[in-house]
Parts: structure tokens; sequence; C-alpha cells
């Protein structure tokens, strides 16, 4: 089983990564970009079974830093 | 003083950090490897020091905050044990939950290495008692995830209980209210981005970190 967790900044926290990657997006001429937010995708490998609340647990143990983060979980039942 | 320096994979300021304590506590800390689930009997003092641990692999200070020894560390802090985390070891303390908030990429995207002058918030605390309040003293920093955010409550806590220690006095990394350096509820554990084992010996160019040894070894002792 696969699951793939996807970890974005919380609206409203300033992401500087995501500004600089607007300005080069801007720089090669794309002029319809208003925002851009980088993130991270986490796949995961999963023994079969593994449950949404241990998936969970993991992302707010380690995988993402709720402070600052959101996380979102997509199960790939038959991947 | 029983110091304890820990020592992540990609640790980098491990040793000055250990000479520096040696020069003012007269005494070498142990070198606590990052695997170890103790600390030394009697340790009465932890640093953690700079560098990249772990490559800053998924986020700086994320994977060093979850190795074995910083279980020691966070009991040790329960029990009054003055902590203090430097550049990556400050990131570790926020990533560990010792510290409230997180630190983020500089907000100019730039590894930023200079020293820069900071404003001693906070002169009552066992880490900065040899300062005095309101003074302004000068530190290098060296660090690109240095950007100081939290949330706006947790930012007017730490403002009304006194827990900015140290603050930007000029812009360094997009820091919310210029923060450089915050301490714990309880007034043992201190995080701070600017480096004080690089502003010990005048040739260094500058001995303004060493009073924060001094004041602390007074203040343990």
């Amino acid at each position: 089983m696969k699951a793939r967790v996807f970890v974005t900044l919380k609206p409203g926290v300033l992401d500087p990564q995501g500004k600089a990657i607007h300005h080069a997006l801007e720089g090669l001429g794309f002029g319809g970009v208003t925002e851009v937010r980088a993130g991270k995708l986490i796949e995961l490998e999963l023994a079969d079974g593994t449950s949404d609340d241990e998936i969970a647990d993991m992302c707010r143990k380690l995988l993402a830093n709720t402070v600052i983060e959101n996380f979102k979980i997509e199960k790939l039942e038959n991947a | 003083m029983m110091s304890a320096v820990l020592v992540f994979p990609g640790s980098n300021c491990d040793r000055d950090l250990a000479v520096a304590i040696e020069q003012v506590t007269g005494r070498a800390p142990a070198m606590v490897w990052h695997r170890e689930s103790e600390l030394p009997e009697g340790t009465d003092f932890i640093a953690i020091p700079g560098g990249f641990s772990y490559g800053d692999y998924l986020r700086s200070g994320a994977m060093a905050a979850r190795s074995p020894i910083m279980r020691a560390v966070s009991d040790a802090a329960g029990r009054g044990v003055p902590v203090l985390g430097i550049c990556n070891g400050f990131q570790v303390l926020t990533e560990a939950g010792l510290l409230p908030g997180a630190l983020m990429r500089n907000a100019g995207l730039n590894f930023v290495c200079r020293p820069v002058g900071l404003k001693v918030e906070n002169s009552q605390s066992i880490f900065t008692s040899a300062y005095r309040a309101g003074e302004e003293i000068s530190i290098p920093v060296a660090h690109h995830d240095g950007n100081y955010q939290a949330d706006a409550e947790t930012l007017d806590r730490l403002e009304s209980e006194g827990r900015v220690a140290f603050r930007y006095t000029g812009e360094v990394n997009g820091s919310a209210r210029s923060i450089a350096g915050i301490i714990n509820a309880q007034g043992n554990v201190l995080g701070m981005m600017p480096h004080p084992e690089r502003a010990l010996e005048t040739a260094h160019g500058n001995t303004d970190g060493r009073r924060l040894f001094e004041g602390l070894l007074e203040a343990v002792s």
C-alpha cells in the first residue's frame, strides 16, 4: 500500500521560496501567475492495513511541523 | 559546572562550543553523541551546537529533535537543567517542542553570515544576567533558516512574559518582531540564532558572547 503525504505551509505563513519561484517564472515571461506556494510531497510505502490514524500520527510527529505546516494524506490502495 | 555538548551527524560548531565552555568554566564538557539515551550523571548544563544536523533533511533540526538523546534532554530541561541551543541548536529545540515557534528560510533567501547587532531584552534570565537590560551587543550569525515565526498570540505571550532574550537591532532574516533568541516559560531553556561562542576572545574581534557563559556559570554554581 502506498500513501502520499502533501506538506504545505499554512495560509498566511510567508513563503520566501514560493516568492522566489514566482519571480523566476515572471522572469521567464510567464505573466499569468498570481501566487506560488512551495511544499513537499512525501511518498510512503506501507504495510497493508496501516490505519489512517497511524499515518496522521506520522505526519504530526515528524513529517510536518504543525506550527507552520498543514498536511494532507492521499492513500493509493492498489499502487 | 558539568557541561554536555550534544553532537549530531552534521554538527559543526560543537568543538567551538566546547572550547568556549572550557575557557569560561575551566572544565571541558562531555561530548555526547546523539545515539546516547542518557546524559552523563550530574550534567548541570546542556549545550546544543550549531551546524547542519542530518544535512537539514526534511526541516532544519527535525531529525535531530527526534534522536534518542533528546528524550534525556527534554527530561533534564523539565527538571530545570539549563539548556542552550545555538543556531541549529535553536532549530532543534523548536522542533523538539522545548521552545515555541519555528525557524524558517531567511526572508531574503540568502545565507546570512556576519556580525549582527543585538539588543539584550531580558537581563534577568540565567543566561543573560551578565548583560545590562537594553544593552546593545554584537554577535555573529551564520544561518540560512533563522527566520523566527510563531502565531501572534505566542509572540505576545513571549513579549509579555519577558521571554524574548535578544532582538536584532537591524534587518537580518525576516524574523517576527526581530526576535533573535527566546527563553522557555520555566526560564531554563534558551534558543538563539547568533553564535556567542564565536565572540569569546579578543582574537575573535569581539568578546560580547563571553558574558553569556560567564553569567550562566555564576547562575549555576
